[in-house]
């Protein structure tokens, strides 16, 4: 039976016909009330006095929540229990939740919530990198460090030598669907909750906590959300526990959505950070010496910033074997959003820094940037026709699958690199304002979560009297084709019709203990677990055939349909339904967690990874002079998924990547003003790539090869790594910068027309 | 009040309290359709899209989320329920979705599935046009394209047809829907305070997003002779309820580079509701029609009860946030020349489509003999109102066409504009751009290549 099938997403007809259920779609009770936060307008300061008379007094208005009405926990932190739901004595940014409005309406609320009169006494907030520096505010005593070799001695000795600069901004996840949740109470103080989240369980411990319940007595429901990004991996928290305390004060069911404004005002984005660089290297480009230092700006809170900076720093090397390299992170604490988990989780941020310095050696030596970047790999794996130790990166792990170079021959070839590489020269000599560039970068992402223990899953298979089959594990569907990947795993395991199998909405009643659908390990964690479920099943159904018709076991196979032994052949439907007849458990649990690794994040060593995905990418783009506007007009991208499960899924996966990729470095700028107020809070104002944004040719193909690890079906994580594709959007802009002078542009990210337009400048600018 | 109009096909009948009853909320909360989905209530990402269908036929995809349900009566609506048919055959965009892969997480997708059958309905295969007005974070679009180009072989199932829909158009005290201009200008004037909502583009968000409440509020989406275009040989006259996609297709034969302009005013949604009266009207610094027209050399037609002035458009725009218009007085048409040869409208946004201006450049010079005779050239983006460079234009009148004078005239530019910074740019990159489009004006005219977007890899 053809397995790695291009089937369409298992909710596409409920897409395209509408009948598809968000959070916000579900039928409410009679009775339902709607939630608001009313939310702090300075960055930083002490709250004197709070006078919500007016919120009280308006319109459809029940309940008006404050911190000191809260019953148990007032956190929603999802890691250092430093995330109070609702400000106690002070805010930590504009924006902050401080009362939350329970009224009739949605709109009831949003109304009621603006009404307060909130005096705060301001504090100077922290905003900047550099005002944090200064301050000493950060997470963490001071900067991890990792290092190898010894950049002292060889940086110095290096016979070139370059520093500089990038400055990476930020993101918001721009989820379609905003955050939302809707919590119903039942009896004996249970507490269901439908939240748009890629974490349930976490949902689950934090409802728990804030009701001073046990995680038993509360049930999450995931069916799906309208995409998420990581942006729903910790900050679905606070409506999720603000309806469940407002559903247990009033025993009404209780929703929450963010209008738009609020979701971009409240919640975490993407990191925004600088990395600074100092690198030795010889005529060939070959780095010697290598010094990062990374500065994240982490927001008020801790929330997951920490294995982001982390991640940041395990990608700081991206492909490139570095015989000496130090990476510095400081993870500064500002009064901001809470930056978060987003597609990548900081290994974009750390991957950009390095192809940056590879971009800048190349510049200084007049060299093709491909020239260095593969000079600089690490070496291919396995060796051709010779014995090669694997080059360890620099937190001390081997990497033994390096597949790069041939990747990087055989897409070089099929984007036509050279022909076009020297037809944007040509271009560039005959205009006069419009200039071309064109790039090619690498990606290596490592695949697991760096804390090691996440790195679990576990999964619920069903097998009802009429044989069909239902599917529950731990992960959640945000769009990823992760339920129709894992029931492709299902229907593969038991041999049945893909149309036997159906995929229920994640539930903390089902599987417990689950971990974020995150790190892009869900069809690699919850695959393997429902596979396991699938053969506890089939040992069974084979046992007990074995037994009716008395022959091996191991003799009888579960294909097309059908169950099949030396001497007989019974349709799946029928087998089952002896099997349930002669008093056959039909239902079993599954269970995974990943191999082999191993990881001491404070030390910066062991194997954080299962294993590395691997891609690359060539963008060609145009740029106006005159103003800085600029097009991506053709991108190639190879991307390696292992034994693809879904073509079709992983291949959306690699054009939403890459655009995505590509808005975070171009159109997508986030600003606060002075007063750490977001300007940018809408898609009025904050600009993801539309239509046409998409590069106008765009050839996406998949490297053919097994993964060497023994993952499900020996497929990889398609979900993070096409997102740093993006990078060769920026690059390819860098390099038409430089046809317009002969200095390094410099170029900061966000690249937008106006950042653009100042490179040319810089680049024209007189020898520095 | 009562209103109607036809919900897929099927006539509904609903009370509207306050007129500012929102489309999208009618459908999500009263109707039980919870396919339209709410993204960003202000018209930005396109998840709300619905087909509607007004008088003249034509089937307009639009921002449910900022359709006040009087703007309704009488029209057809068609929600992501009604483009399948009623026994769940799916609709040739539904079927190429699924086949292309074009959704992920699902949550744009009936958006595009209705602006999607409206452009297949309309026989449009511009689709990075037609479909500006939909975000979506998961695919990249390319999919989505696939699917759209799929489907565009296939005919136009037979349940898309609209059956003819009669309904009564009715006011109250403090909701007029007046059928004709003589009916707004005599209740304006007695309701000088009110609110008028033309396309509902930015009165939407005074309530979606500051959640006003304006009263007495009138509909001007029903009064026929006030977005007639009238051609009157030299020049056109305008109404000022036109909306920006029927002024496309009137401007399509004068000026290229303003049709080019305009189909990145907004997107096909906004452009389907949105109003060139409106446009001028709220007196926005950053709006894209006034500048052009400005440079057109276009005036203003303003109507108080039965009384007319006119007056250049420029004038119309006193400072910030303040209009040459009295009480109770409306813009009734803009008229400009159909000679526009020169013209050349430049728009910079962050992004390319569906994105507020941060300059807009008009630029319309005249020669003769090589001499420049005539200069019109005006910005928005760079003041407190759409403004006429003056002091750049005087330094190119008299001068012969080249690019030293063009080189030389912008940097007269500094006495014209002080722009300001915000999160759209910078006041130096404002004012550098400005200056620069005057350079790319001439290249431009000089047929050397000046626009990214005409170039392929």
């Amino acid at each position: 039976m053809k397995f790695a099938s291009s089937m369409p997403h298992d909710a596409a007809r409920q897409h395209v016909n509408g009948s598809a259920r968000y959070v916000d779609d579900i039928p409410i009770p009679n009775g339902t009330l709607h939630l608001a936060f009313g939310l702090s307008s300075v960055a930083a300061g002490t709250i004197t006095s709070v006078d919500l008379s007016a919120v009280r007094a308006a319109h459809g208005v029940h309940l008006v929540i404050e911190a000191r009405d809260l019953p148990f926990a007032n956190d929603v932190s999802p890691s250092a229990h430093d995330e109070p739901l609702l400000a106690n004595a002070t805010v930590h940014y504009a924006g902050q939740p401080i009362f939350l409005v329970v009224a009739e309406s949605h709109h009831d609320a949003r109304r009621a919530a603006r009404l307060a009169k909130i005096k705060i006494v301001e504090i100077p907030a922290i905003l900047t990198i550099q005002q944090a520096l200064t301050a000493d505010s950060r997470f963490e005593d001071g900067p991890r460090i990792y290092a190898k070799g010894d950049i002292y001695q060889a940086l110095p000795k290096a016979k070139n030598r370059l520093s500089g600069s990038i400055n990476v901004g930020g993101q918001e996840h721009f989820y379609l669907e905003g955050q939302a949740a809707l919590a119903m109470p039942g009896d004996n103080d249970d507490m269901v909750v439908h939240s748009s989240t890629q974490h349930p369980t976490e949902i689950q411990h934090k409802v728990a906590e804030a009701l001073n319940i046990s995680q038993h007595a509360v049930r999450i429901e995931v069916r799906r959300m309208g995409g998420g990004f990581g942006g729903k991996e910790s900050q679905g928290n606070a409506l999720a526990v603000a309806c469940a305390v407002a559903a247990s004060i009033t025993g009404h069911p209780c929703k929450m959505r963010y209008d738009r404004d609020d979701d971009f005002i409240i919640t975490g984005k993407r990191h925004d950070c600088r990395v600074d660089y100092r690198v030795g290297f010889n005529a060939l480009g070959q780095v010697e010496a290598l010094d990062f230092t990374h500065y994240f700006r982490c927001g008020w809170a801790q929330d997951l910033s920490l294995p982001v900076a982390d991640r940041a720093m395990l990608h700081a090397d991206n492909a490139y074997n570095l015989p000496n390299v130090q990476i510095t992170s400081h993870r500064l604490k500002t009064n901001t959003q809470s930056a978060t988990a987003f597609r990548g989780f900081g290994g974009p941020q750390g991957m950009i820094g390095i192809e940056r310095v590879m971009d800048h050696i190349a510049h200084e030596l007049d060299m093709d940037p491909v020239e260095v970047r593969k000079i600089n790999y690490y070496p291919e794996m396995p060796a051709q026709g010779k014995v090669q130790r694997p080059a360890m990166t620099p937190y001390k792990m081997e990497v033994t699958d390096f597949i790069l170079g041939k990747m990087t021959t055989t897409l070089l070839e099929s984007s036509d690199y050279s022909e076009r590489k020297a037809a944007v020269a040509r271009w560039n000599t005959d205009n006069l304002l419009l200039k071309r560039g064109i790039a090619f970068s690498p990606v290596k992402f490592g695949i697991s979560f760096t804390l090691t223990h996440l790195n679990q899953a576990g999964a619920l298979v069903q097998i009802y009297s009429d044989g069909s089959v239902l599917i529950n594990h731990g992960g959640t569907e945000m769009g990823q084709g992760l339920f129709q990947k894992v029931a492709q795993v299902a229907a593969r395991s038991l041999g049945v019709a893909q149309s036997s199998i159906r995929a229920s909405a994640t539930d903390t009643s089902k599987v417990p203990n689950t971990s974020a659908t995150a790190a892009s390990s869900g069809t690699d964690l919850n695959g393997m677990a429902v596979q396991a479920a699938c053969k506890t099943l089939q040992n069974r159904l084979q046992s007990h055939l074995a037994n009716v018709y008395g022959c091996p076991s191991d003799a009888i196979l579960f294909e097309g349909s059908a169950v099949i032994g030396p001497n007989f052949r019974l349709p799946w439907d029928e087998a089952v339904k002896s099997a349930y007849e002669a008093r056959i458990s039909l239902s079993a649990t599954g269970f995974y967690k990943t191999p082999d690794i191993a990881w001491d994040r404070i030390k910066g060593q062991g194997r954080p990874f299962l294993y590395f995905a691997y891609g690359a990418a060539v963008t060609e783009v145009v740029i106006d002079t005159l103003t800085g506007e600029n097009r991506i007009l053709r991108c190639d991208i190879l991307h390696d998924c292992g034994s693809s499960l879904n073509p079709a899924l992983d291949i959306g996966q690699i054009e939403g990547g890459f655009v995505q990729g590509a808005g975070w470095l171009t159109t997508e700028e986030l600003v606060w003003d002075s007063q750490g107020h977001l300007k940018t809070h809408a898609p009025s104002t904050y600009k993801i790539p539309a239509c046409s944004d998409r590069p106008e040719i765009f050839n996406v193909s998949l490297w053919e090869g097994a993964n060497p690890e023994q993952t499900i079906y020996r497929s990889k994580a398609v979900g993070e790594p096409p997102f740093m594709h993006g990078i060769s959007a920026y690059l390819a802009l860098s390099n038409a910068v430089s046809a317009c002078g002969s200095n390094y542009p410099d170029l900061q990210a966000p690249a937008t027309t106006e950042e653009i337009f100042q490179a040319i400048k810089r680049a024209q600018e007189h020898a520095r | 009040m009562k209103m109607s109009f036809l919900l897929n096909g099927e006539p509904v009948s609903t009370a509207v309290n306050t007129g500012t009853e929102t489309l999208l909320d009618f459908l999500r909360q009263e109707a039980g359709l919870c396919g339209t989905k709410e993204g960003c209530n202000e018209g930005d990402c396109g998840a709300c899209s619905v087909i509607v269908t007004g008088s003249d036929g034509a089937a307009q995809p639009m921002n449910a989320c900022i359709l006040f349900l009087p703007q309704l009566q009488g029209c057809s609506v068609r929600t992501v329920e009604g483009i399948s048919g009623s026994d769940g055959s799916l609709h040739p965009v539904q079927d190429a979705m699924i086949l292309k892969h074009g959704a992920q997480c699902g949550f744009c997708t009936p958006g595009f599935i209705t602006t999607m059958a409206a452009a297949h309905a309309n026989g449009e295969t511009d689709f990075d046009t037609a479909l500006a007005g939909n975000l979506c974070r998961c695919t990249g679009y390319a999919p989505i394209i696939r699917a759209a180009k799929m489907a565009a072989k296939q005919p136009v199932p037979k349940w898309m047809h609209e059956p003819k829909f009669a309904a009564n158009h009715n006011s109250s005290d403090d909701i007029f829907c007046p059928q004709s201009t003589d009916d707004l200008a005599q209740w304006y004037s007695k309701n000088p305070h009110a609110t008028l909502v033309a396309g509902g583009t930015d009165v939407g968000l005074w309530v979606t997003k500051q959640m006003r409440k304006p009263a007495p509020i009138a509909f001007l989406g029903h009064v026929m002779d006030l977005r007639q275009i009238k051609d009157h040989g030299m020049f056109l006259s305008v109404g000022a309820a036109t909306t920006i996609t029927s002024l496309m297709q009137s401007i399509a034969p004068i000026s290229s580079s303003l049709h080019a302009m305009l189909a990145r005013y907004g997107s096909t949604q906004v452009r389907n509701a949105a109003t060139i009266g409106g446009n001028i009207a709220n007196g926005s610094p950053i709006g894209d029609g006034p500048p052009a027209l400005i440079a057109m050399g276009a005036t203003l037609v303003l109507r108080r009860g039965s009384e007319h002035r006119r007056l250049p458009l420029e004038d119309f725009f006193i400072s910030y946030g303040q209009q040459d218009c009295q009480q109770g007085e409306f813009i009734e048409a803009v008229e400009f020349p159909k000679d526009q040869t020169n013209l050349r409208c430049y728009k910079l946004s962050k992004r390319f489509d569906q994105d507020i201006s941060a300059v807009c450049g008009c630029i319309n010079i005249t020669t003769e003999k090589g001499i420049i005779t005539k200069a019109r050239i005006a910005f928005g983006g760079m003041a407190g109102t759409p403004a006429r460079a003056q002091h750049t234009e005087n330094a190119l009148l008299g001068q012969a066409w080249s690019a030293k004078a063009f080189t030389e005239a912008k940097e007269t530019m500094a006495q014209d504009f002080t722009p300001l910074s915000d999160m759209r740019a910078s006041a130096e990159y404002r004012a550098q751009i400005a200056q620069n489009m005057l350079i790319r004006y001439y290249h431009d005219l000089e047929n050397n290549p000046t626009d990214v977007r005409g170039v392929h890899a």
